[in-house]
């Protein structure tokens, strides 16, 4: 993708940042023991601390704390023994405190930089400014009255972490892989779920644009961005609707802008919260907060392997080549299935995992992912089991059917999700390897189309393809490959 | 340092409080009054003072992550002016 | 038969344990004292029939023998606690209607405690002022007047009721609260002992915040005794309320052995400001004699950024108010402004300006300016700077005492009217306690005399962290040295 954005008065280059809201998997809240599950009827997971009523207090969740550091750790980021809470002020109906507990200045993550893999084979350094803990909002409803709001505290007071990159991006790709990249290294470290239909992750997304070598331009941010692909089109549309603004003559108003899905476009915010000015302090109901480098080193001895880590693995343990490894680990699901369905084909095969690793990450990169996306669905909604596949692939292993024909089964298990035993027992596909059996059917071809063996042995060689397909014809695919090469080529070769 | 009209204005919207015009021009006699009088601590010499944090020498203490607390919407929402179908209601905001 | 009205907490105690009274009939009399004393407006709320239901409770604890020494004491609660199901509304008009549905930890150990509630008192709203005038529910009346004056004078503030009731003989005790000198000052306008722990030591959750890095619970009582056993309920660790301590509770009672011998007793130069009125400065000269008398040695100390504590004070309160006080917008509980058409900025503007008195409303605007973008550092942060060198003023002087000595107040109670037109005027009554507020340390107000007008005048002991024992035993030293035992002749209400 090019870095540059051609408007009609010559270049422009565009610079981005992203603040991505991630939800912290936690129990209950950040300062309040309700409950953080999505879905709930509303306030039902609400305390009279997350409805700041009269005279509440918060306590800090020490899972919070953790969940924070693993995050700073998966990132390579410096850990801050010492942080600050700080009350971020100001009044919105959601908003029940009329403060949203933040950290300002002294965040529990500070600097670390990402490498983001490009589609061209190219790979970019993204810098995180930091990651701070903070309390979400409520949920205000505007369409369920005519003229009410109505408000729902649930989410308030859940944790979050806010990841806040250096304006290190140039285009809607990179944004789109740094994003992919946190969200890969939340979930592999168990600290945000990622899902973002639930909004557990979102991003406020900064756009400004200059001309290329100037400083920065005003940036506008667009809120609450909740896929890959809007922010991607925010990226590009705001891009385009600055260039015009600036090459028009105008000037770009330092914004908060919405994203509308219907047209793809971002707008200002009608309910302009006029001159931010949010006061922030430390919370005086708060101390510092403060942990040693030893609870640092403990959450870091016990971290879960990450993607980086498990790809190198694969490709020097399991000989997996680099892409293959590459599309396993990018989902963390999908990493696990292949590792659960490795040690399961191994049980199965009794064959070593050395042996395995390719055929298994073929099968479960081609096979598996190319039938998943024509269903249109995720690896954990597989209709076919860990010990179904398992039992695919050792069948072909131990050769009772090919390669081919595991294809056939595989199609076949997809439909009935009956097992491949039992559709290989059904439809009679177990492989012929009696060779006897084999060479009295090649003699039979051989003898039929005597022409061709002539125009073989007169250096046709092609042919040969020709008479294995008619001896896979006449078995309906079953006959082992290689017992047929070995006893056709002889015989052909006279 | 002193407040004008247009300041005092400014924080009683940050502050979300209607100022009528009268009263502003009283407010910012109050404010400066009490603001040039808290000019004193200008005389200090706090080069190299931390800011206070908290007066208790303590560590912030953390909970343990379990649901102790909630579910009982309607002690929440008992004395809210306004609650229809178990949420708050506030006159409608235009995003 | 003794008056039931009369008592020492620690009197009543005694009599209630030694079967001499029930808590119902001392609850009784105090209800029908309290009835007879509207004209002081102490009591915003009266819980008749639950201080009836709690005193049988508590007869019934002293009864089989698990009664506590705050059982069956009939106490008053100032309106900012939080009490499940009764009026706490910290005596403004936003939190219109409000009734929690849960108790505050404090009122909580004391209820657990045995303790009978009597009531909610009036209080400066918020607890923001020295006078109580700053009340939705209107003034409070001190029970004192000077000799022969026929016009009101104040409590004193915030905890202006709580005094009031104590005083007026409505109430055996009552809870008041602290940030600046909440009981102190009122405790010293109306001839009482308040005490104000050390910060953390007591709970803040379930109290209606005003400024969350000074506020701290504590007893206003008829006698330094009665300071220790109410203190001793109210205080402990509370894991809901992230900067109480974790200290044990010590038996305060136990400490007051009434021996200061050889104790060091600061006495700070710079608390003789300008215009003292020469009578306090006797009294406070006649303070050092007797402890002096009582075997301790008093030390010259210099604490030398007292003066920049008021500003300083000034600061940083209004700051964490303009932030605690964002959550009153017409929302989840209390007032709400409505209108047609009324947006919602619209509706939080008007229920602010209807719902706050203007003491709150100047000190929401100052604590929004000085947080505001650009005014943060020269304000805010540079107060934050001052207050660690006013604790540090402390630190250095305790290395040479174990407590200090000062007035409590640089006036006797004023006339109600007197200063309500000049905020700063007020401010500066706080002028000796809110040091020791900003750092946190623990003070106490003792009774130690009358002024020529014939009202009530406090000396001030000031402790180090968590020296709440020591205070309160040098605290009855000076009691009973001063032997302060003038009445308010009553002038309200039936036989006045």
């Amino acid at each position: 993708m090019s870095n540059l954005y051609q408007g009609a008065t010559g270049d422009w280059e565009v610079v981005i940042g992203l603040e991505i809201h991630a939800q912290v998997i936690s129990e209950s809240k950040l300062f309040s023991g309700a409950a953080t599950k999505f879905g709930s009827e509303p306030n039902t997971q609400v305390s009279f601390v997350c409805s700041a009523q009269p005279g509440m207090l918060p306590v800090i969740n020490d899972e919070c704390v953790r969940q924070a550091v693993r995050t700073g750790l998966a990132m390579g980021c410096q850990i801050n023994l010492r942080s600050v809470f700080d009350r971020k002020n100001y009044f919105y109906a959601d908003l029940p405190q009329g403060y949203q507990i933040s950290q300002f200045k002294d965040p529990i993550v500070g600097e670390g930089v990402l490498t983001v893999d490009l589609e061209d084979g190219s790979t970019k350094d993204i810098g995180v400014e930091r990651l701070h803990l903070e309390q979400d909002a409520g949920k205000s409803m505007h369409d369920q009255h005519p003229n009410m709001t109505y408000v729902d505290l649930n989410r308030s007071g859940v944790a979050l972490m806010e990841i806040v990159s250096k304006p290190d991006m140039r285009n809607a790709e990179e944004a789109g892989a740094y994003f992919k990249k946190i969200r890969s290294l939340v979930r592999y470290a168990g600290t945000c779920d990622g899902n973002m239909d639930q909004g557990s992750m979102r991003a406020d997304v900064n756009v400004s644009v200059r001309r290329p070598g100037e400083g920065l331009g005003i940036r506008t941010e667009t809120k609450n961005v909740n896929s890959i692909r809007y922010m991607m089109q925010v990226i590009e549309s705001e891009t385009r609707r600055q260039v015009d603004v600036l090459e028009d003559g105008g000037t770009i108003n330092q914004e908060t802008r919405l994203f509308e899905v219907a047209t793809g476009t971002t707008r200002t915010m009608r309910s302009k919260e006029e001159a931010h000015d949010y006061r922030y302090f430390p919370d005086p109901d708060l101390l510092p907060l403060e942990f040693s480098q030893e609870f640092v080193d403990e959450l870091a001895k016990d971290m879960p392997e990450l993607a980086d880590a498990k790809k190198a693995r694969f490709i020097k343990d399991l000989h997996i080549n680099a892409y293959n490894a590459g599309v396993l680990v990018a989902e963390k699901e999908s990493a696990d299935y292949f590792e659960e369905l490795l040690a399961a084909t191994v049980d199965k095969s009794g064959k070593p995992v050395s042996e395995l690793g390719t055929l298994v990450s073929n099968w479960v990169s081609g096979d598996l992912f190319g039938a998943l996306k024509k269903l249109g669905l995720g690896i954990s909604e597989s209709p076919v089991s860990i010990a179904h596949a398992a039992e695919l692939l050792s069948l072909q292993i131990d050769g009772t059917i090919s390669g081919r024909i595991a294809k056939e089964v595989f199609e076949n298990m997809l439909e009935s999700g009956k097992s491949p035993e039992a559709i290989v027992e059904e439809k009679g596909l177990r492989q012929v390897s009696d060779t006897g059996e084999i060479e009295a059917m090649i003699d039979e071809i051989l003898a039929a189309n005597a022409d061709k063996v002539e125009e073989y042995r007169g250096g046709k060689d092609k042919l040969y393809g020709f008479f294995v397909g008619q001896v896979m014809k006449n078995t309906g695919g079953k006959a082992n490959p290689q017992v047929v090469n070995q006893l056709l080529r002889p015989k052909l070769d006279g | 340092m002193s407040v004008d009209k247009e300041t005092v204005a400014k924080i009683a919207n940050l502050a979300r409080i209607e100022v009528s015009e009268d009263e502003l021009e009283s407010t910012v006699g109050e404010l400066n009054n009490i603001l040039d009088w808290v000019e004193q601590l200008s005389e200090v010499d706090t080069d190299g003072v931390a800011a206070m944090t908290s007066v208790v020498a303590a560590d912030l203490p953390r909970r343990e992550d379990k649901v102790t607390d909630g579910g009982y919407r309607e002690a929440v929402l008992k004395n809210a002016p306004v609650a229809e179908h178990g949420f708050f209601a506030v006159p409608k905001v235009i995003e | 038969m003794t008056d039931l009205t009369k008592m020492t907490l620690s009197a009543a105690r005694d009599g209630l344990q030694g079967g001499d009274f029930t808590s119902a009939e001392i609850t009784e009399a105090h209800l029908s004292a309290i009835a007879d004393a509207s004209d002081l407006n102490a009591f915003i709320e009266v819980t008749s029939d639950q201080a009836m239901d709690m005193a049988a409770k508590a007869d019934a604890m002293i009864k089989d023998g698990s009664a506590k020494a705050m059982t069956g004491i009939p106490i008053a609660i100032k309106d900012l606690y939080c009490t499940k199901g009764v009026h706490s509304q910290s005596a403004s008009h936003i939190l219109d209607g409000f009734k929690p549905e849960y108790e505050s930890t404090v009122t909580s150990n004391l209820w657990a405690d045995g303790a009978v509630m009597l009531g909610k008192t009036n209080q400066d709203e918020f607890a923001m002022g020295s006078s109580n005038e700053n009340s939705y529910y209107g003034p409070v009346k001190n029970p004192w007047r000077a000799d022969g004056e026929t016009k009101d004078y104040v409590p004193g503030g915030s905890s202006g009721g709580s005094a009031a009731a104590v005083a007026a003989n409505i109430s055996i005790a009552a809870t008041g609260t602290d940030t600046g000198g909440s009981i102190r000052q009122p405790a010293s306008f109306a001839g009482l002992v308040g005490l104000k722990p050390t910060y953390g030591r007591c709970s803040r959750w379930g109290m209606i915040a005003f400024a969350s890095s000074l506020d701290q619970a504590g007893p206003l009582t008829r006698s330094v005794r009665d300071a220790a056993i109410m203190m001793e309920s109210m205080a402990g660790y509370d894991p809901k309320d992230s900067t109480s301590t974790n200290v044990p509770v010590p038996n305060y009672e136990a400490a007051l052995s009434g021996d200061i011998r050889g104790l060091k007793v600061g006495i700070p130069k710079e608390y003789r400001v300008d215009g003292m009125p020469g009578e306090i400065e006797k009294l406070w000269s006649q303070g050092i004699d007797w402890l002096k008398s009582a075997g301790a040695q008093i030390v010259d100390i210099s604490l030398p950024h007292t003066k920049y504590a008021l500003p300083t004070y000034y600061i940083v309160a209004p700051a964490e108010c303009s932030s605690n006080l964002a959550r009153y917008d017409g929302v989840k509980y209390g007032l709400r402004v409505t209108g047609d058409n009324l947006s919602l900025d619209d509706m939080y503007k008007k229920t602010r300006a209807a719902g706050f008195g203007d003491e709150v409303k100047r000190r929401i605007l100052i604590g929004t300016y000085v947080l505001s973008a650009g005014y943060y550092d020269a304000y805010y942060l540079k107060a934050q700077r001052v207050r660690t060198l006013i604790a540090g003023d402390f630190k250095a002087a305790y290395e040479k005492c174990d407590v200090i000595l000062t007035p409590t107040a640089p006036s006797a109670a004023f006339a109600l009217g007197d200063k309500v037109s000049d905020p700063l005027a007020m401010y500066l009554n706080d002028v000796f306690t809110v040091p020791a507020s900003l750092a946190g340390l623990p003070g106490i107000s003792i009774p130690a005399g009358l002024s020529a007008e014939g009202l009530p005048l406090g000396l001030q002991l000031l402790g180090q962290a968590f020296g709440e024992s020591e205070l309160l035993n040098v605290a009855s030293v000076l009691e009973s040295a001063a032997g302060f035992t003038q009445k308010p002749a009553k002038w309200w209400g039936e036989n006045s």
